[in-house]
């Protein structure tokens, strides 16, 4: 094991901002959100790679954030739910969620969000089917899901209508 | 959850993860997609010194058709098979990578750090026995090539020496009028399946089947190929009794463990109705028809 802690020098676009930092290569992309960066808005739940309320983009592919090391981030693009709302207005796939009660707690949504926004992304108009799959890594332990389903149906819509 | 301190080398290209690993020796492991690695990691049941990471090397992550194979790059991630078009043409190679874990999981995990992993559990490894696979190790003395079934010995232990690591898959291109189907049943989806069959066949003349490969995953300390299933099939028109006779192979083929996703009569039973989806799934591919099969939940 290493006696003193090395640190590695990384750059990642969070949001679209860029930051230079030096982090120890254990460091995890979820704690480098929201210890280093200040991120709270992604959620840590299980911590073992279950529940996916850590979910965020990383150079467009949805990951678990508690699985990743920060290092690996580097010279990457992050998007996450803090990147969704632009100039105080709410995202479309958030606006969906609010209007049709997608979440009570509100402890799952955020990656269940950025899971929304992967599906969206390569499935403009999806099926029932494929939006069942793409939040099959999302646990959510309030809302049974059924208006998880009808928020993502109301925001494949609300995108395609603006 | 922190893992324990290591210390990260950032491998630039295939070369110098060679030569990293040959430096490091024992203390060092290769990190591919981490979606084994890291989660160890975290409940501290690994704990390597250095991290070799893959990430970064150029040219480790492919889908190339030739010469009648298929050769995926080890970093080759599972979603990149799940959408490629490459692979649409053989069915089985698709329905495993679209239902491993989750969305997630398959942005980051790879095919060759699932072989290397060799979990008992693991989707590839049935799958890719059932056709003719190839895994390609690099290590300090050069190059081999192992077959699929020599490389994996034993639960989460293959025959890569620490020094060693897998550079390519070779899958060979199943012949005409071939149908694969891959069905694992599972209780949600960021979990590993209770028990899987893989079924390839090849069928000629109306329904007699030529070629018959099966395949079963979580039911032994590695994946088992069920030699008396597939002899139950071969030459053999594809029809409830025969089939039948192929289920029940299967279920003496398989040395399932007592774990808290089932019993050993519950695998057993399992197995013989996961045999069964997948010869008819199988069957009704090589007569063109369009079967969706993946995981399927309990
Ligand atoms: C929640 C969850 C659910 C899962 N469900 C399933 C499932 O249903 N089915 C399934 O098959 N898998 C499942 N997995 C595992 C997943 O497929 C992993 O991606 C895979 O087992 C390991 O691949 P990796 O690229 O992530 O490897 P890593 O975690 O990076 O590495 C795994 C091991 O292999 C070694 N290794 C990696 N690449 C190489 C290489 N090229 N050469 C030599 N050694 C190498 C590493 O050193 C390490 O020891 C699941 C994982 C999680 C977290
Ligand atoms: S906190 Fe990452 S998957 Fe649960
Ligand atoms: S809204 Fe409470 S966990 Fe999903």
């Amino acid at each position: 094991m290493p006696e003193e802690t090395e640190r590695i020098p990384i750059t990642v676009r969070v949001n679209g901002k860029s930051h230079s930092l030096a982090v120890e290569p254990r460091l995890l992309l979820v704690e480098l959100l929201r210890e280093e960066l200040d991120l709270t808005g992604t959620h840590i739940g299980c911590d073992t790679t279950y529940c996916g309320a850590c979910t965020v983009l990383l150079n467009g592919a949805a990951v678990k954030s508690c699985t990743v090391f920060a290092v690996q981030a580097d010279q990457g693009e992050v998007l996450t739910v803090e990147g969704l709302a632009q100039d105080h207005k709410l995202h479309p796939i958030q606006e969906a969620f609010a209007q049709n009660h997608g979440l009570q707690c509100g402890y799952c949504t955020p990656g269940v969000l950025m899971s929304t926004y992967a599906l969206l992304a390569r499935h403009p108009n999806p099926s029932d089917a494929q939006i069942r799959k793409a939040i099959a890594g999302n646990t959510c332990r309030c809302t049974g899901y059924q208006n998880i389903i009808k928020s993502i149906r109301a925001a494949a819509r609300g995108i395609e209508g603006s | 959850m922190y893992p324990p301190p290591f210390r990260y080398h950032r491998a630039g290209s295939l070369k110098e993860a060679v030569a990293l690993l040959a430096e490091l020796g024992e203390e060092a492991k290769v990190l591919a997609g981490g979606q084994s690695l890291i989660p160890l990691m975290k409940l501290r049941l690994a704990s390597p010194a250095h991290l070799v990471d893959l990430n970064f090397a150029p040219g480790l992550s492919y889908i190339r058709p030739e010469n009648g194979e298929i050769r995926f790059g080890a970093m080759t991630r599972h979603a990149e098979i799940e959408y490629s078009e490459v692979v649409a043409r053989i069915p089985i190679l698709h329905d495993c990578a679209s239902g491993i874990a989750d969305v997630q999981v398959r942005s980051r995990g790879t095919l060759g750090g699932s072989l290397a992993e060799a979990d008992p559990s693991g989707d590839w490894t049935p799958v890719l026995l059932t056709l003719e696979t190839e895994v390609i190790c690099v290590g300090p003395q050069g190059e081999r090539s192992v077959p699929l079934a020599e490389f994996v010995t034993d639960a989460f232990t293959t025959v890569l020496a620490p020094t060693e690591l897998v550079r390519e898959v070779k899958v060979k291109l199943p012949p005409a009028k071939s149908g694969g189907a891959y069905v694992a049943f599972k209780r949600s989806a960021p979990v590993y399946a209770t028990a899987s069959a893989a079924v390839q066949l090849t069928l000629v003349d109306g329904d007699v089947c030529a070629q018959a490969a099966i395949a079963l995953g979580g039911v032994g300390l590695t994946a088992i190929k069920a030699a008396e299933a597939e002899a139950a099939l071969r030459g053999q028109r594809i029809s409830a009794k025969t089939v039948e006779a192929a289920a029940e192979a299967a279920m003496r083929a398989a040395d399932p463990q007592p774990d808290m996703r089932g019993s050993v009569a519950y695998k057993r039973v399992l197995i013989g109705a996961l045999v069964r989806r997948a010869i008819d799934a199988a069957a009704r591919r090589c007569r063109r028809e369009q079967v969706e099969v993946s995981h399927q939940y309990a």
